[in-house]
């Protein structure tokens, strides 16, 4: 009945709605946006995780970076600054980062150290000079005792070197061009302190005594102390200790000294057998001249910017590499990891049923297993490979398994969706719907999980270094862990040599897991939205 | 009924699990190469013999002047076999052969010995943290997006992102060198309920219960502001319960169903402890023992220790599962 309406009505009266113009799929005017586009968009909106990805990227570039600019070497040690504080040139002058501490000390400890400055005043041009108690200033407190900063450079004074002559005359070379006094004058045998620890310590150049088997100044009437230092007539040899010839910087007031008509000079070098000769040097400027003379690597002066190990390493050096060895492996066990782990699980996932079963319990086991009884067997098995290969391994032995976990769940969640029956539909076989189709859906928590795998994998290497399972600290390999491990022993006394280790990582470890959060909800699409 | 069998069912692959890490500890370190090398003041003769003894070597070879100069190592599955028997016939878990400190003793005693400072510490950061770290969830959630709320959380990430290893060297230092509050080493003697051995505790006992107050700060918040959105809420409010009573009664109740099993599953794992903490402040717990076992590579020690640890690790995961199911009736663990 209903076409016989139709048929009253003639042809030509219908028309099209849209007169003469088609009707087409209008193309969109804005920006097709994918998938990690919009994460993108999403984690920029997360400003915590944007801060931490710049801290990253700060840290990285650090342990890029500072190995190439600095001085120092992993293997540098130099025994003279170990514990040296931080010290930075410019802040020589400010009570901050110049290598001093602030200590109260009794008289004698006080007396010690500021003779050793009042010798080595006038060591360097328009400079403090060496002096242990910084610009020779102190006060004194309540107590009695003396309040002053003292310089953890400058410490050690002077000592008492055998070297060869033609170092020697090199020395005064240097002196005479430089006008940086190495040589100071020596002492004879005699004079030195009776007590028998510090006959050998350089730095009693005044008479002294022995109290409470301690070695103290033996100070004059007006309190000064009174130099011992051995001297030759002029133009004579003696035969005590034979003196070589020395024309260069002379320490104050001492160009010739004139008793009862005779002039006398200060000794400088003392000839020994076999072509050697004794000195009294001063630790810091001596270490100057072997760097620029002899050595002549890119150090000029010791200045550790975060300070020295115990054994004198520069800490800076040890820490940026030590970090850029803790990323490189991070990195290398994480896509080795993502590789195995994505394999087994997308299999697992995939298949199901009795493989799913089967591979299941097989990681169950490796799983429970301890890493520290996986680390013991491999370090047993191959003692000879590097400890950091028994350490790639021992983690790449355990470690995938949690990629595989999760990549497994992915697919359990995918494989059964439409667009994956569609797929199959149309022919694809098992290999190409699992790479293809489903593992670049699963990526976004992969990437994340990997994420989170970085600051846990530096962890445990710093975990296992200071339990003292493994040891990385071998040649020219060091590592964080290694640095806090070595540092513990000295926390009371000298704190900076495992603050800076520390602050590192828990920088590093607190970005990334703001950044892995981040992440992960920025590839989460079923928060999309929700933060507007 | 049903979870009874279903614990029964965790139990039993609990068991081949273990048995199956075990073995392959057992065959992989049995596997290594073996040699005799008597350690300080260790008579060498009497160490072969005593080898002989547990059964590790066999067939020794003599020189003419009675030394001993070769042996065979007994095959591994034999030594598998006396240890499973010694084990299972008279309890005994072997003896100490490589580490000074304990040769000749049984590792059972020993292990007995070193157990107390381990768990004493674990129950304490758990008795500190767990309350703490509940409270302060509970709190930030009834807070949430306010400054508390923000204070509590940051708080709370830092303290989870930043190792255990820093913040305890910050406690060590400044608690222990800079402030002298507490001592730098744990008290030695087996006093341990005394109040001396309580304080020297502490700074173990303060690095390892920061941890777990942020981990359970933020494990609550984040369940708790999930329930306290719920529709049943809205319900208790218009019945006419007051804001506090309605978080109590069913807000609480309800939030507290994933989080009571990982602290009862803390209360576990209170026997294995932290090994770093263990180590910076010179406890004299489990984890140096089995550190040290590693070392020297004592076999008897390392299997116990090692399956002390993996037993701990594995019955910890149990009793959260089956925890879940006693809490809330509704989750049926195990179910299709």
């Amino acid at each position: 009945m209903k076409n016989d309406v139709n048929k009253n009505i003639p042809a030509e009266k219908f028309k099209f709605v849209g007169g003469d113009n088609a009707s087409h799929d209008v193309k969109f005017d804005t920006k097709a946006r994918s998938y990690f586009q919009d994460a993108f968009s999403r984690f920029c909106r997360n400003k915590g995780s944007v801060v931490a990805a710049v801290v990253i990227i700060i840290l990285v570039l650090f342990a890029i970076i500072v190995p190439f600019f600095t001085p120092f070497t992993v293997a540098y040690e130099d025994n003279n600054f170990a514990y040296a504080l931080p010290k930075n040139p410019w802040f020589e002058d400010t009570n901050f980062w110049d290598g001093c501490k602030e200590v109260a000390d009794g008289e004698d400890t006080f007396r010690y150290y500021y003779l050793i400055g009042e010798e080595l005043k006038d060591a360097k041009e328009g400079n403090g000079g060496h002096s242990v108690v910084k610009n020779q200033k102190y006060t004194k407190n309540e107590n009695g005792l003396y309040v002053y900063r003292r310089d953890s450079y400058h410490i050690k004074g002077c000592e008492y070197k055998t070297i060869q002559k033609d170092v020697y005359y090199d020395i005064i070379r240097y002196q005479n061009e430089t006008k940086n006094q190495v040589l100071y004058p020596l002492i004879d045998q005699d004079d030195r302190p009776s007590a028998t620890q510090d006959a050998d310590n350089a730095n009693y150049y005044y008479k002294t005594k022995t109290q409470n088997r301690r070695t103290v100044a033996d100070l004059d009437e007006n309190g000064n102390p009174v130099p011992v230092y051995y001297r030759v007539e002029e133009g004579k040899t003696d035969s005590l200790n034979w003196t070589l010839p020395y024309d260069s910087i002379r320490i104050e007031g001492q160009d010739g000294i004139e008793v009862d008509g005779k002039t006398y000079f200060y000794s400088y070098g003392f000839e020994k057998a076999g072509g050697l000769v004794e000195v009294r040097v001063n630790c810091y400027e001596y270490y100057v001249y072997r760097h620029t003379q002899v050595i002549k690597d890119k150090i000029s002066e010791p200045y550790f910017l975060l300070g020295a190990t115990h054994a004198g390493k520069d800490i800076l050096t040890c820490l940026s590499s030590g970090a850029r060895f803790s990323f490189i492996f991070a990195i290398a066990v994480a896509v080795v990891n993502m590789f195995i782990g994505a394999i087994w699980g997308a299999i697992a996932g995939y298949y199901g049923g009795t493989a799913d079963i089967v591979m299941e319990r097989i990681t169950d086991v490796l799983a429970a297993i301890p890493m520290m009884v996986v680390i013991t067997l491999l370090k047993f098995y191959l003692d000879k490979t590097p400890t950091f290969l028994i350490l790639f391994l021992s983690f790449i032995a355990t470690g995938w398994i949690g990629v595989a976990g999760t990549t497994r769940m992915q697919f359990y969640r995918f494989k059964n969706q439409e667009y994956v029956l569609a797929a199959r539909t149309l022919g694809a076989n098992d290999r190409r719907i699992m790479f293809k189709h489903i593992f670049p859906n699963a990526l976004g928590t992969l990437v994340t999980s990997i994420a989170l795998v970085i600051p846990s994998m530096i962890f445990s290497e710093t975990s296992l270094t200071y339990l003292g399972i493994i040891d990385l600290s071998v040649g020219n390999i060091t590592s964080v862990g290694t640095l806090i491990a070595a540092g513990q022993p000295y926390l009371a006394d000298y704190p900076h040599i495992v603050a800076s280790p520390s602050i590192f990582l828990a920088l590093l470890m607190l970005s990334f897991n703001l950044f892995g959060n981040g992440l992960r909800d920025a590839f989460n699409p079923s928060l999309r939205g929700s933060e507007d | 009924m049903y979870m009874f069998k279903y614990i029964l069912k965790r139990l039993g692959l609990m068991l081949m699990c273990f048995s199956i890490i075990m073995l392959m500890c057992f065959v992989l370190v049995k596997l290594l190469p073996f040699n005799v090398t008597a350690g300080v003041g260790q008579d060498k003769t009497r160490l072969y013999f005593q080898l002989v003894d547990r059964g590790y070597i066999e067939n020794l070879v003599y020189d003419r002047s009675g030394n001993i100069v070769g042996y065979d190592e007994v095959p591994i599955m034999r030594q598998l076999w006396l240890y499973l028997t010694r084990i299972f016939q008279d309890g005994d878990f072997g003896i100490g052969i490589k580490m000074s400190a304990y040769r000749n003793k049984p590792v059972v005693d020993v292990f007995v010995r070193h157990l107390p400072p381990t768990i004493l510490i674990n129950i304490y950061s758990s008795l500190i943290g767990v309350p703490i770290g509940l409270a302060l969830g509970i709190f930030a959630a009834l807070k949430k997006n306010k400054w508390q709320d923000h204070v509590i959380s940051t708080g709370v990430i830092v303290l989870i992102s930043v190792p255990s290893i820093v913040y305890a060297l910050l406690i060590l230092y400044f608690l222990c060198f800079k402030f002298d509050i507490f001592p730098q080493r744990m008290m030695s003697g087996t006093d341990y309920l005394s109040w001396g051995m309580f304080k020297s505790m502490m700074p173990a006992v303060l690095s390892l219960c920061l941890g777990s107050i942020a981990g359970y700060a933020r494990y609550t918040r984040a369940e708790l502001t999930e329930v306290l959105t719920s529709d049943f809420m809205l319900l208790a409010r218009t019945k006419g319960l007051t804001r506090g009573q309605a978080t109590l009664r069913h807000a609480l109740r309800n939030g507290m169903v994933p989080i009571f099993p990982s602290i009862i599953s803390e209360f576990i794992s209170v026997l294995s402890g932290s090994l770093i903490i263990e180590q910076m402040f010179s406890i004299p717990g489990v984890g140096g023992l089995y550190l040290e076992s590693i070392r020297a590579l004592d076999y008897d020690f390392f299997m116990f220790l090692s399956g002390f640890y993996c037993l701990v690790g594995l019955l910890a995961g149990i009793v959260v599962d089956i925890s879940y199911g006693i809490i809330d009736p509704r989750i049926r663990m195990g179910a299709r």
